[in-house]
């Protein structure tokens, strides 16, 4: 009777439903002037990481580098309040995807896990059905689209379906999607899975606007929407009790000259019971178990008599090896395909010309 | 008193001959002594305790020979902390690993400041053999998994940022070329290279963070002659050996960060505390490196253990805003100076190059100390200051270690580098053009050999019947000459050439080329940055000014045993030249906009204008009448009367 008073409590610690907490956060600009849009991904990693997500459970895919950039005038940093005064990239950052590496196809693998075999795991989502996740997408984009290193878009039925690719696999609890671009409103508008909520830094047919520049740096910093986020969740910290419903809230109209929207029809819980943590911090719940494990044996080293040979360095440059060295045999080939035709062709036109009593010369 | 003399000084004889087999023997004689199970090592500790009596007589032989590298010091009481010291019988064989770091700090010429740390962990295990091996101490996980499951011999991966001015900073102790390099010598017993090749990669890119993946059949190669292993062993079939280079690849703290965590205290003790992101990558040069291969164990090499070096180099710019005066200092450099050695390091030291200032007349190093030492390193022998980490009395009363340097004078010229090289793009067009490879030998007498490696990517076609190498006007035919044709979108092209410098002369190398136009889909989201090829790899045994020491198990400071040494006369040495940077013709990737926008503009002004032409019509139409015209017309027509 002890065990069973003790076990029942235990179920309404797991009604929020999900036990581990996943990020990925993309931006999709490149070159030196879209500086803001790193040190957005960069501020909502900071903040993520802060409040517990670790790094082995965080995608960050960045389309350039402005921290080492040579135009970067302090290296190895990357601002996002003028006057230089917090360093989001600080001294212990992992990217996972960079460069070139973000495209719209390594996007969307990363979100349904089509990724070729041999592809690391910091390089992967591996979340499970009771993962809650937070996707944080930045940079230019329009009307149905978003812009990638400017070269190519995904569009909102892109994303819907790879949501509902999601969906199917059972790869998401729920999933909290922020945008920060031009007309950001416009690529939630097709989702149609449940469990999204989803949250946009304007509406269709407005511009998201950026925050401040730094004379010594030359570019803008950030954009406001983010600018204002971030500042909202430096107030949060693992055992803040805020809800989505503050989040609608930040950066209303007169700080954001854009309308934010969002939307929650899909979620199933009333906003109002999620808390801010339940995606941007991270939740490591305990099962306790009452079965008892078995540790196998440590393993023995066995000192076994080893071949008596000697080893030796190797000469480095042994010039007249070198002079000496064979040619590599190479395998013999068939004649391929287009050699064989030519021959063909040769030996028909020879003996269309001169007829067909020399082939007896041949055979 | 005489017979007790001499007794006493024969038994010190023949324990000083004991003395050289031993530490020859093992490779952890250092002077504060450690821990060893055997009793071989019994012995060397107590003949270690009797070395500081004894200092002054090896130290006389030592002296004649020339090759040896040797601690001296002033003051004797090192050898009170050798005493107490406990050999420490341990019942379980475990594999004994090993941990050293150190930091060498050269004052360059041109003012600036190079710094080189070294991290290494030896470990005495078999990686090979199907032993699983499941407890890891101070060798890191991560690449101990890595080595067992890709069957890896040796391994090298650099990233760099910054090209290294050999003719202004001299010969680097360990070069490396611009973005990332990648070179791995596997074992026999792999079968399948390149699919073994391309997972390695992808698991050094989730280590390393870097994107190593796009390193892929067009931009590997296989050498034949150069990248020979510079580990210990039998098999150099160049089948097994992989070369590959991003030139592009950029380094910055999300690269240091997961090379920091291979390191067994991280960067919260020893000589990684410096280890300063914002510091470090405000500077000329940045390089950071890891070596992983086989070494001997002892002198008889029958054993062999794991070598594992992380090697970091530096070089500051004296002219970075807040550097006025001449003066460097640890604090300076890396924003932190040091409190302690890392505790699991079984020796840690720093060493400051004062060959070129033995009298102290060019520059002054402040806290000073008495510990000297002479290594052959680069075939010249350079003389240190050493600082070591792990004596409590190199940090002082302050419990901090903040090694200042300041300059006197500013004289003084560099030895000029006895091999450098340059390559360059001649000619004009975005069609053809030609690559030009110099190399110098700058000595004054003796020509020498030198491997050149060259990989350059498909899209420039090379035409190597252009191929001319020519020293002092004349023709220099190469003696050995291995060229792999490229194949397009598959494979590069490969060049290797065994070429004899002659003394004091520039080589030149050239060879021409054609861009290719690539398919639309190939080019990068800024192709108008252009398109990088790597640097050209120049392996050459270049003769030395003192002969170098053979031994390879002697106990050497790390920056000066990297690579092996077979012959005394000459040494070792890479250079890589700079990548190169070429514009391949690339088409006006907002074309398709412009060429809609004009189509539409001329169909619709020809069109609109040739339908008008040929469908209009007119007529004649009377001007509308005045408002009372046009009141009475209605009456008109309501009376049925015809309008005016």
């Amino acid at each position: 009777s002890h065990a069973a008073i003790k076990i029942q409590p235990m179920r309404q610690f797991f009604s929020s439903g999900h036990t581990n907490n996943w990020a990925v956060l993309v931006c999709t600009s490149r070159f030196w002037f879209n500086y803001r849009h790193v040190a957005n991904t960069l501020s909502v990693y900071r903040s993520v990481k802060r409040l517990g997500i670790p790094d082995s459970h965080i995608v960050l895919m960045l389309a350039d580098d402005m921290a080492c950039n040579h135009r970067n005038p302090k290296p190895a940093t990357v601002f996002s309040h003028k006057n230089m005064e917090l360093n989001v990239y600080g001294d212990d950052v992992e990217v996972d995807y960079r460069g070139y590496e973000v495209t719209v196809e390594n996007f969307l693998r990363v979100l349904t896990g089509r990724l070729p075999p041999s592809t690391p795991r910091s390089k992967r989502l591996l979340s499970d059905d009771r993962s809650n996740i937070l996707i944080y997408l930045t940079g230019h984009g329009g009307n149905g689209f978003l812009k990638f290193q400017d070269s190519e878009e995904i569009s909102n039925v892109e994303l819907a379906d790879a949501f509902e690719q999601m969906w199917q696999k059972r790869r998401y609890n729920e999933l909290l999607f922020i945008i920060d671009t031009c007309q950001g409103a416009s690529m939630y508008e097709r989702f149609y899975s449940p469990n999204l909520m989803a949250l946009a830094s304007s509406q269709v047919g407005e511009d998201s606007l950026s925050h401040q520049p730094d004379l010594a740096i030359g570019v803008h910093l950030m954009d406001r929407y983010t600018f204002y986020l971030l500042e909202f969740l430096e107030d949060i910290h693992p055992s803040s009790k805020a809800n989505m419903n503050d989040l609608f809230k930040v950066c209303p109209k007169s700080q954001c000259v854009s309308t934010p929207g969002h939307r929650t029809d899909l979620f199933l819980r009333d906003p109002g019971s999620a808390l801010i943590t339940d995606f941007f911090g991270s939740v490591r719940k305990v099962e306790i178990t009452m079965e008892t494990i078995n540790l196998t044996e440590p393993i023995h080293f066995v000192n076994e008599e080893r071949q008596k040979e000697t080893y030796s360095y190797v000469d480095q440059l042994p010039v007249s090896e070198i002079i000496h060295q064979k040619p590599k045999q190479k395998d013999w080939h068939p004649p391929d395909g287009f050699i064989l035709g030519l021959w063909t062709l040769i030996l028909l036109v020879f003996f269309k010309t001169y007829g067909m009593k020399h082939l007896k010369h041949i055979f | 008193m005489a017979a007790h003399r001499c007794s006493l000084s024969a038994l010190l004889l023949i324990i000083c001959s004991l003395l050289v087999f031993i530490v020859a023997d093992s490779e952890k004689a250092t002077l504060t002594g450690d821990h060893h199970a055997t009793a071989v090592d019994n012995l060397q500790t107590v003949t270690e305790t009797e070395e500081g009596a004894a200092a002054e007589e090896p130290a006389v032989e030592e002296e004649r020979r020339w090759e040896e590298t040797v601690v001296e010091e002033a003051t004797a009481d090192k050898e009170d902390t050798s005493a107490p010291e406990t050999v420490v019988q341990s019942s379980v064989p475990q594999p004994k690993d090993d941990f050293q770091e150190e930091l060498v700090i050269r004052p360059l010429h041109s003012g600036d400041i190079y710094a080189s740390f070294q991290f290494r962990t030896l470990w005495e295990t078999d990686f090979m053999r199907g032993n699983k091996v499941s407890h890891y101490r101070l060798f890191p996980k991560s690449l101990g998994q890595v080595i067992s499951k890709f069957s890896v011999r040796e391994l090298h991966i650099s990233f760099t940022q910054g090209y290294w001015r050999t003719m202004q900073w001299g010969q680097p102790f360990l070069p490396s070329p611009p973005g990332a390099e990648l070179w791995v010598w596997f074992q026999d017993s792999v079968t399948d290279v390149d699919g073994t090749w391309k997972e390695l990669t992808n698991v050094l890119s989730g280590i390393f963070c870097a994107s190593l993946n796009f390193i892929d059949s067009t931009n590997t190669v296989q050498p034949s002659a150069s990248f020979k292993p510079l580990g210990i062993g039998n098999v150099t079939d160049h089948r097994f050996l992989r070369y590959a280079t991003l030139p592009r690849e950029i380094v910055c703290t999300e690269n240091l960060t997961p090379w920091k965590k291979l390191l067994p205290c991280g960067s919260k003790a020893g000589l990684a505390v410096l280890l300063k992101s914002e510091k470090l990558f405000h500077s000329s040069f940045h390089s950071q490196a890891v070596h992983i291969r086989p070494v001997c164990q002892d002198w008889q090499c029958k054993t062999t253990s794991w070598e594992l070096r992380q090697t970091l180099n530096v070089v500051f710019d004296l002219h970075t805003p807040g550097q006025g005066k001449l003066e460097w200092s640890l604090f300076k450099m890396f924003s932190r100076t040091l409190t302690e050695a890392c505790p699991l390091a079984s020796s840690s030291k720093i060493y400051i190059d004062i060959t070129d200032d033995p009298q102290g007349e060019q520059f002054e190093v402040s806290p000073a100390t008495h510990l000297l030492s002479q290594a052959m390193v680069l075939g010249d022998r350079r003389t240190f200051s050493v600082y070591d980490l792990t004596q409590q009395i190199t940090f002082g009363t302050v419990r901090s270690l903040n090694l200042l340097i300041r300059w006197k004078s500013s004289e003084g010229d560099m030895l000029r580098p006895l091999l450098h090289a340059e390559r360059y793009v001649a000619g004009y067009g975005l069609q053809t053009g030609e690559i030009h490879t110099l190399m110098y030998n700058n000595h004054p007498y003796r020509s020498f050999p030198v491997l050149l490696l060259d990989s350059v990517p498909w899209y420039l076609r090379l035409y190597i019947h252009t191929l001319t190498v020519t020293s002092k006007g004349k023709d220099n035919k190469p003696s050995y000459i291995h060229y792999q044709p490229s194949k397009d979108r598959v494979r590069p092209h490969l060049l290797e050439m065994l070429v004899q410098l002659p003394p004091n002369s520039v080589t030149e190398v050239t060879v021409q080329f054609e861009r290719a136009l690539l398919k639309w889909t190939e080019y990068t989201p800024d192709p108008n940055h252009g398109f990088y090829v790597g640097s050209s790899v120049i392996s050459s045994l270049v003769p030395s000014i003192v002969a170098m020491d053979t031994n390879s198990t002697r106990e050497q400071p790390l920056f000066s045993s990297f690579f092996p040494c077979k012959e005394e006369s000459s040494y070792f040495m890479r250079v890589y030249t700079e990548p190169l940077l070429v514009n391949l013709p690339t088409p006006d990737f907002s074309m398709p906009y412009n060429v809609i926008c004009l189509t539409c503009t001329v169909v619709a002004v020809g069109y609109g204008s040739l339908y008008n032409l040929l469908t209009r019509s007119f007529q004649i139409e009377e001007p509308s009448p005045g408002l009372a015209k046009r009141i009475a017309n209605i009456i008109r027509k309501m009376r049925g009367v015809p309008p005016l």
